[in-house]
């Protein structure tokens, strides 16, 4: 009866598929061939899986525990920021300044050591180690704090606003050794393969859909065994659930770390694609466009919130070249229209004609309860 | 020639002499003084131009230091000219001032000479020296100046750089000033001046520091400061007026950041006030708040450019004339909106969260297509700037409007809250909302009224933003997260509360400032929000009981 | 009435002087109540009278300004609601209140006693002796054939009896039921009734009331909460003659 078994496992086939296909296009085929992909699309694709494995992990908490964050693009950056010093730092000598140890940014505002938090970013399994080690605990003390004092609904999404928007004027200030405004760009490669090859454009493309659909199938494990209808019943009843015995703080805790992980996943594989990281991507109104891809595909779906992902930037990407006056009203009016009248989403929508209403209502987390808190 | 004896004398006095000597010296002064002010001063100003007028820096700069100790009226315009590099002599030796509009006068007679500046002019040039000896000299002819600002701060001048030349000119101007502001300004400058100079007897340098203890700030803990190889008492009383000032300093200090906080606070209230009604009272999540701000802005833009075209003479009223039409503009649209899409998601805060934010995206595209997206500028009317000192402190206009602004719509904003029935209908559907409805009030137009004024203050806290803020389609975005902030601080529900937080946070704002250094004391306001949040979920000011879990 | 000592082996719940305020309105006034084990109390009180209030005490929902909750020598006051259920109490709210997406199956599963912690509902997979006990509890609130809808679905009163079946579910040895018959028609009542005389006989119960004919057919002792504190305490004959309680409540 869990929606969210929903063509989960296709979601996951298809979207490895999908990628293998675009590499297969990509490699093997000459480039005057009529269905060769260029490079750009792969990396193209690869930038909306890396959204798509955002969107997830905020369906897996807002979809099934009920937790509006407004922050997760914090997270999201924060992985990003940690694949990007090991970049960095992967650059050594082939920077402007020729610094062996310094980034050129470092050099170009006269320090003359490495702060200590950079130290380890040369190797990559350290890098890897702190995409993940960062933000989780971040989410640890964060979520400890917030779910302990019963901070929720609304208050709990304003509090993660202003979580990442504190974060994005640390990261702007210069001394804050993270690049200030500019970011971390300029990479020249990862793990001794060049960013610029096309090869390891469609190694990193196939990186992403490897763990889009990896996060896919444990979020759907998850929420299909005893421990994810806690979180649905967390989400529905709270109280209900406390008085049962359930120490839900902890439940809120434990699936908002791990979705602050797999969110710092998608950073990290997103920066070596786009070539750059700066302190924008903590932005509040990233956030927000997160939880519209999460809304539009439909939430607690999982697959919804892929979907969704990559159909709303596919549209920002396009309506961004073609009418770029035009996409901050389609943006904000599919904020407006899909919680009007899409209120569970493209496949709430398609779930609901497709079982028929009796059923449905009750199944769905909107109505339901008429409400989202 | 007295004048030159005169010079010999000056230099008399400049060595260190005591008693008898001195006591002769400035008598034989004073008579050449009396005798150079009498008679002579038109026949000798007549040669000190044509010695201006000469090629000779020696000659020219006597000539100066005399000007600037006669009485002659054309001193001034002439030697700021000489300064200024705008006095120029004919081949007679004539000379004439061009005046920053090209035109020229005789600088005699300060009468205009009609026609262009001929070739046979030439400007007069100078040097270093003669540049030091027209400081020197301008600020003591300018205590003499009618305008008893200017002669205030010639006096100030003095006490600044302690030219001790300037003594007997600051004795004589202080002999005939009447004007209690000027004279303070001299008398100190004459302490200043009387300190240093080693002649004066102790017991004259005490008085010295008692009076410029009085005048109390940073320029006189930094001469006296300065001080040394004096006698012990004189150090100590030194050393005790330093300690006193700087305390008097921390305090005027800390008032003056007490006042930067009242200012931000003000500002953060006139922000979140409206949010505290759409939000705090009807527990509606509007992310498009700040836009309703930045509409308020463009308003107090549009209604100045239309005052501008149609009647400038109002134009210094004109941020008053747009009160009333941003209360309208931003108020109407609030209705709009209530009636249009929040009353489809009454119940469910985080959709209406996202709609609203997607409102807010709408709205300042179509300001950007309509206006633009670079800034705007709002003129500033003369009466809301310039500032106005009190003690140390600096109290600028601009402040001081905002917050009695702040001050009048919280007020009436409680006054009709408490005291019309609009007010009475609008706690009543707050508190129980099937009741309100049972005794006949209709709540759907009580909603969109109540959504329309929170909006509207909106629009008002916009008018007074576009005076101190750069008014652009993003102007919102940077006050919503610090709105919510103080609603959420103070307790929702609670005006007073939201006024309390407000100051709070503009207080600790501004004192962390100077610490943290702005963009970091804003991420430890943040930071401490944040924690507070978690350690009081309901604000300062909850609502406790079953009104709360509602 | 006043409570004897708590280490009594008969006492299960103990109230001593506890005091709640909110903002000046003091919820409860030093409210004292004493419950026997395998004891069934009704609570009845006006409106405001203090009965959620102290539900929300006893089961941590509501720290009390000040005064003691022992129940089984252990003091309630320190610890928070899921350590409470696990010592054996269990709540039933005022509103109906289960998981209206989970299927009434999944509801008891939930509820029923097992390792409440993260990691082994990770891993938790159904039991035989699981499901005897689901079936067996379905059975007794008359939901057997529900077992596979949405509890969302459910009428308000099968509502009430799922709520109920998943305390029951909790192996709980003392039930807090907040207004169990409201909404519901006399058959159900009269069922809710029978239900809870039937759990009784195993267990204890604080039932909180309005209804005068359900209390009645409870056949407990009665407790009258007004303005926060006991005003009157014995069979219901006994309480609804006092000149106090018909002054209050009944009288109105």
């Amino acid at each position: 009866m869990n929606r969210a078994e929903f063509s989960v496992r296709t979601a996951a086939l298809t979207v490895f598929a999908a990628a293998l296909i675009l590499v297969a296009l990509n490699l093997a085929l000459p480039t005057h061939s009529a269905i060769h992909v260029p490079a750009y699309i792969v990396t193209l694709a690869g930038k909306y899986l890396c959204y798509a494995i955002l969107a997830v992990a905020l369906d897996l908490i807002w979809g099934f525990v009920g937790v509006l964050s407004l922050g997760h693009a914090a997270f999201f950056a924060l992985g990003g920021y940690a694949m990007g010093m090991y970049l960095m730092r992967e650059i050594g000598t082939r920077g402007v300044y020729g610094n062996p140890i310094l980034p050129d940014f470092m050099v170009f505002l006269n320090w003359t050591k490495l702060p200590w938090y950079w130290h380890g970013f040369d190797m990559f399994w350290f890098a890897c180690l702190m995409v993940l080690a960062v933000p989780g605990l971040l989410a640890l003390v964060f979520g400890y704090f917030a779910f302990r004092s019963r901070v929720s609904g609304v208050y709990l999404s304003i509090i993660t606003q202003a979580l990442t928007y504190a974060l994005m004027l640390a990261f702007f200030r210069n001394d804050m050794g993270f690049g200030g405004n500019n970011g971390l760009t300029d990479f020249k490669d990862i793990l001794g393969f060049s960013l610029h090859a096309e090869r390891t454009r469609a190694a990193l493309l196939l990186a992403s859909a490897a763990f889009l659909s990896a996060e896919l199938l444990l979020c759907r494990a998850l929420v299909r065994s005893r421990f994810g209808k806690i979180l649905i019943a967390i989400r529905d009843a709270e109280d209900r659930a406390r008085f049962l015995g359930y120490r839900t703080e902890t439940f809120k805790v434990a699936v908002f770390v791990l979705s602050a992980m797999m969110a710092a996943v998608g950073g990290a594989l997103y920066v070596p694609q786009v070539g750059i990281i700066n302190p924008s991507e903590f932005s509040p109104a990233n956030s927000i466009e997160a939880v519209i891809w999460v809304a539009v595909g439909g939430r607690g779906t999982l697959s919804g919130a892929a979907l969704g992902a990559v159909l709303v930037n596919f549209a920002k990407t396009y309506f961004t070249s073609a009418l770029p006056d035009f996409w901050l009203y389609a943006l904000g009016g599919l904020f407006i229209l899909v919680t009007l009248f899409l209120p569970n989403g493209i496949l709430g929508a398609l779930a609901f004609h497709r079982r028929g209403k009796s059923a449905e209502t009750a199944a769905n987390p909107v109505r339901a309860k008429g409400s989202l808190v | 020639m007295p004048s030159c004896f005169r010079i010999r004398a000056w230099r008399v006095f400049r060595t260190p002499v005591h008693g008898r000597s001195f006591c002769i010296a400035f008598f034989a002064l004073a008579l050449l003084f009396v005798s150079a002010l009498r008679g002579e001063a038109e026949t000798s100003s007549a040669d000190l131009y044509s010695a201006l007028a000469s090629h000779d820096y020696e000659n020219m700069r006597k000539a100066v230091e005399k000007l600037a100790a006669s009485d002659d009226p054309r001193a001034v315009p002439i030697l700021s000219a000489l300064q200024a590099g705008r006095l120029f002599a004919d081949t007679d030796g004539e000379l004439f001032i061009r005046n920053p509009d090209g035109s020229l006068e005789g600088a005699v007679s300060g009468q205009r000479i009609a026609g262009e500046l001929g070739k046979n002019l030439r400007e007069i040039r100078i040097n270093n020296t003669i540049r030091r000896a027209l400081e020197g000299a301008l600020g003591r002819l300018r205590l003499f100046a009618p305008d008893p600002n200017v002669r205030a701060a010639a006096a100030n001048a003095i006490f600044q750089t302690r030219d001790e030349s300037a003594l007997i000119p600051l004795e004589r101007a202080l002999a005939r000033e009447r004007v209690a502001k000027v004279r303070r300004a001299m008398q100190e400058a004459k302490a200043a001046l009387l300190l240093f100079s080693p002649g004066t007897p102790p017991k004259t340098k005490l008085e010295a520091i008692a009076l410029l203890r009085n005048r109390g700030d940073q320029e006189v803990a930094a001469l006296l400061s300065e001080l040394n190889g004096q006698p012990p008492e004189v150090m100590a009383a030194a050393k005790d007026a330093v300690v006193a000032i700087e305390r008097q300093q921390q305090i005027w200090n800390f008032l003056q950041i007490i006042f930067y906080g009242f200012s931000l606070g003000s500002i953060l209230l006139l922000a979140a006030t409206g949010l505290a009604i759409t939000f705090g009272v009807m527990g509606v999540i509007n992310m498009a708040h700040g836009e309703m701000v930045m509409l308020g802005a463009y308003t107090t833009f549009v209604v100045q450019q239309a005052t501008l075209r149609f009647a400038p003479e109002w134009l210094p009223a004109s941020p008053i004339l747009a009160l009333p039409f941003a209360f309208l503009v931003t108020g109407l649209l609030g209705v709009l909106i209530e009636r249009g899409l929040i009353r489809f998601l009454y119940g469910r805060p985080l959709e209406t969260l996202l709609a609203t934010w997607g409102l807010s995206l709408v709205l300042q595209q179509a300001v950007r297509t309509l206006f633009g997206a670079s800034n705007r500028e709002v003129m500033t009317p003369s009466w809301m700037s310039g500032a106005v000192p009190l003690g140390a402190m600096t109290i600028t206009a601009n402040r001081l409007t905002i917050i009695a602004f702040s001050v009048v719509v919280f007020g009436s904003l409680i006054l009709l809250l408490r005291t019309t029935f609009f007010g009475l209908q609008m706690r009543a559907v707050t508190q129980n909302r099937a009741m309100a409805a049972a005794m006949g009030i209709r709540t759907p137009r009580v909603d969109a009224l109540t959504f329309g004024l929170g909006s509207a203050v909106a629009g008002l806290a916009g008018v007074a933003l576009s005076q101190i803020d750069n008014v652009s389609p993003n102007l919102g975005q940077n006050y919503i997260i610090d709105s919510f902030m103080v609603v959420v601080f103070g307790g929702v529900g609670n005006l007073w509360g939201t006024a309390l937080g407000a100051l709070t946070l503009g207080i600790v704002n501004k004192f962390l400032e100077p610490v943290a250094g702005a963009v970091l004391g804003k991420i430890v306001v943040l930071c401490l929000l944040i924690v507070f949040i978690q350690r009081r979920p309901r604000g300062l000011f909850p609502l406790k009981g079953r009104a709360a879990e509602a | 009435m006043s409570p004897s000592e708590p280490t009594s082996a008969e006492t299960l719940l103990y109230l001593d002087g506890v005091t709640v305020s909110f903002e000046g309105f003091k919820a409860l006034n030093n409210l004292s109540l004493l419950l026997e084990r395998g004891e069934m109390r009704a609570v009845i009180g006006p409106n405001g009278a203090g009965k959620t209030t102290m539900m929300d005490v006893i089961t941590g929902k509501t720290r009390p300004d000040a005064g003691e909750v022992i129940y089984k020598n252990v003091d309630l006051t320190r610890l928070d609601e899921a350590d409470i259920a696990a010592l054996g109490i269990g709540r039933k709210f005022q509103k109906p209140t289960v998981f209206e997406t989970h299927t009434v199956w999944d509801n008891l599963l939930l509820a029923n006693a097992g390792n409440r912690r993260i990691f082994p509902t990770l891993f938790a997979r159904e039991s035989p002796d699981e499901r005897e006990r689901i079936e067996e509890i379905l059975e007794q609130i008359r939901l057997s054939d529900h077992r596979y809808r949405l509890a969302g679905a459910l009428s308000h009163g099968q509502k009430q009896w799922l709520e109920i079946g998943m305390l029951l579910a909790q192996e709980p040895e003392l039930l807090l039921v907040d207004e169990p018959a409201a909404g519901m028609t006399e058959a159900e009542t009269e069922a809710t009734a029978m239900l809870l005389r039937e759990i009784n006989r195993s267990r204890s119960l604080l039932v909180v009331e309005h209804d005068m004919g359900f209390v009645r057919s409870l056949e407990a002792k009665v407790t009258v909460l007004h303005e926060g504190s006991v005003l009157a305490e014995g069979s219901l004959e006994n309480v609804s003659n006092d000149p106090r309680v018909i002054e209050v409540y009944l009288g109105r």
